[in-house]
């Protein structure tokens, strides 16, 4: 067995209780570099929990996570994030009262210090990256217009332009076409099909269509705990993930 | 990818031209039409809500820009009038006239409450360069202290807005208990001159008045480039979605320290010139009322509006004075139905109802004066722009 170092995540005996109940139980999972990992589970099993602790949103009460030899759980979100983790939320998450470049702008790596963005100037190079990014994400149209105004399918498209523009090695997506119409969750898709080249991705998704597109491996929670992990058809042969969720 | 002349436009612009005009009309308003309108006596109060407009400048970067609500602003302007009380005290307190003391040559309260020497933190203030150091520092140290064990600890909302509320109750108490070191709740008064220059007479307060609105257009300099740089809208996004601004990666309870720390200083600014305008400081002006007036000065000139602070702090401060020589006992009751006709009705304050109802009229008056601003920024940029971009254009 390899190493838990030669891979780019390693979550061991990962444990958080609140008031005692256990969201997420001992768990323990690896993802390689260049994989996409799926993580599914009924309503309750601890899938976004999962992503929160990884992330650093939610403080683990036992367990190691290790991405490229960094202990995550001692570190701050925003120290995590400038180690390469990127993380989008379930809800979109973007800043309603900007427009669309300054959101992307705001993402750009750099200038994170406060002094760092007083003196901040937009540089040639920003601005084709930030127009790059919009036209990946369907939205070289709406540059100037505030957030506010997306439909809900294009905010969700700028977070992940957000998450994008960081060009994180571990890119974590919770539930990225939940809520979208089929012609959005079309080109959704492709959307992800370009960005998760040469980046590890772990998506947390209900839609099993869009789940035995994109996923290279599967991983089933239960109560906090793995109840299987596998290729998504090992998976849903799996009798006992037939029976918790699958089958019903 | 963009042609060159479209990355200029890209350029984020200090001033657009409806800004221009807007800080215009307010120099106008401060520099030519109050002071010709008015008599010694009114301008001299007018200097004075002036000194509370810095507070609401400073208010609007805190709390309308970065969603952080301070009920204890009061705290800071005090400090900074405090600090410049101490400095005219000493120079008011000669050996010469304060002969009849047992101890002469220190503050008369001092004298009254048998202190026998100066305290050694009040002799720094002898010097007017230290003081002018001191108004500024000194509310910064303690915003930053504060900010430092709230912000990192993500205190936040409703809880931060308490805390300062009791800090501020804290530096009342403090204040009035130590009467031989602060002059209790008398506050520090019989203020003379400031380096010899008399500061009582009406000439001295109009041209006192006249330095207020100078430094006030430096405060809203400063708060305007801070509004329009990067930490800005960065201030902006923590508002709206802070757990956001923390996973773009950048540690947010810095941005929150330091946008207090502004806050703090401003008021501070106010607060000395407060002190040399009305020639007195006491702890009124520290408490937990006055540090709520002055949120509901910002508010009512609009939360997020810089100029806007500007016109609450004179408006509400003229119908107090206006009202309350007429009825004296009912302004409290207007004061409570103002905040309450704010928040219930034009929530965005006077700068709202600006937006709603004339910014679209004056864009358009303005729209060919802003174009042609733009285009020339933009070509001055886009040479500029265009050095620095990663990859040439393919043609």
């Amino acid at each position: 067995m390899a190493s838990t170092t030669d891979y780019l995540l390693s979550v061991e005996g990962l444990t958080v209780s609140f008031d005692g109940f256990r969201a997420v139980d001992n768990l323990s999972f690896y993802v390689d570099n260049d994989e996409i990992r799926v993580i599914i589970g009924p309503n309750g099993a601890g899938k976004t929990t999962v992503l929160d602790l990884i992330c650093g949103r939610t403080r683990a009460t036992g367990g190691a996570v290790q991405f490229k030899g960094h202990d995550l759980l001692k570190m701050r979100e925003d120290q995590i994030v400038h180690k390469g983790v990127g993380r989008k939320f379930q809800n979109p998450s973007i800043y309603d009262d900007l427009t669309v470049f300054e959101n992307l702008e705001l993402s750009a790596p750099g200038s994170y210090s406060v002094f760092g963005a007083l003196a901040f100037k937009r540089t040639g190079a920003i601005i084709d990256r930030i127009e790059e990014i919009a036209e990946m994400i369907f939205l070289s149209d709406l540059l100037d217009q505030k957030a506010a105004l997306l439909s809900h399918g294009q905010k969700q498209w700028l977070e992940i332009g957000m998450l994008l523009i960081q060009d994180p090695e571990l890119l974590m997506l919770d539930e990225p076409v939940a809520g979208m119409s089929v012609a959005e969750r079309k080109k959704t898709a492709e959307l992800l099909n370009t960005i998760t080249k040469g980046r590890s991705v772990l998506v947390v998704e209900h839609d099993m269509k869009f789940v035995e597109d994109i996923a290279h491996k599967v991983t089933v929670l239960h109560q906090g705990k793995i109840l299987a992990e596998g290729s998504m058809d090992a998976v849903q042969a799996n009798p006992k993930v037939i029976e918790v969720y699958l089958g019903h | 990818m963009s042609d060159v002349s479209t990355l200029g436009l890209r350029q984020s612009r200090l001033f657009t031209a409806s800004e221009i005009l807007g800080y215009l009309v307010l120099a106008v308003v401060i520099f030519i039409v109050i002071p010709s309108a008015l008599d010694a006596f009114r301008l001299n109060l007018f200097g004075k809500y002036l000194t509370y407009a810095f507070v609401a400048i400073g208010l609007v970067l805190c709390w309308g820009v970065g969603g952080i609500l301070s009920l204890g602003q009061g705290v800071f302007f005090g400090l900074g009038g405090y600090c410049m009380a101490m400095f005219l005290k000493l120079e008011a307190s000669t050996p010469e006239n304060t002969a009849i003391q047992s101890t002469p040559g220190i503050p008369d309260f001092m004298d009254w409450n048998q202190l026998t020497e100066l305290p050694w933190w009040w002799v720094p203030f002898n010097s007017f360069a230290v003081t002018v150091f001191a108004i500024v520092a000194v509310p910064m140290v303690l915003a930053f202290v504060i900010g430092l064990a709230m912000f990192t600890r993500r205190v936040s909302g409703v809880y931060f807005a308490i805390i300062t509320q009791a800090i501020a109750a804290i530096a009342t108490i403090l204040i009035i208990g130590q009467q031989g070191f602060t002059g209790g709740v008398n506050g520090i008064t019989d203020l003379r001159t400031l380096m010899g220059w008399d500061i009582r007479p009406d000439n001295a307060k109009t041209i006192l008045y006249f330095v207020s609105g100078i430094l006030l257009f430096a405060v809203l300099f400063v708060a305007h480039v801070i509004r329009k740089s990067k930490a800005g809208r960065l201030m902006i996004a923590i508002r709206d979605r802070e757990d956001r601004v923390r996973f773009s990666g950048y540690n947010v309870a810095n941005f929150k320290i330091f946008v207090f720390c502004v806050g703090a200083a401003f008021a501070a600014i106010g607060g000395a010139m407060f002190t040399l305008q009305v020639g007195f400081i006491s702890p009124t002006l520290v408490g937990i009322v006055p540090s709520i007036y002055m949120v509901i000065f910002c508010a009512v000139g609009g939360r997020s509006s810089l100029i806007g602070a500007v016109y609450g702090a004179l408006l509400v401060n003229w119908a107090q004075t206006t009202f309350s020589e007429s009825f004296p006992e009912l302004w409290l009751l207007a004061m409570g139905a103002l905040f309450i006709a704010v928040v219930m009705a034009f929530p965005m304050g006077l700068a709202g109802l600006y937006d709603d109802y004339l910014k679209r009229h004056v864009d358009r008056v303005l729209a060919p004066v802003d174009r042609m601003m733009i285009h020339r920024a933009a070509r001055r940029e886009s040479e500029k722009l265009s050095a620095t971009r990663a990859t040439q254009p393919a043609e």
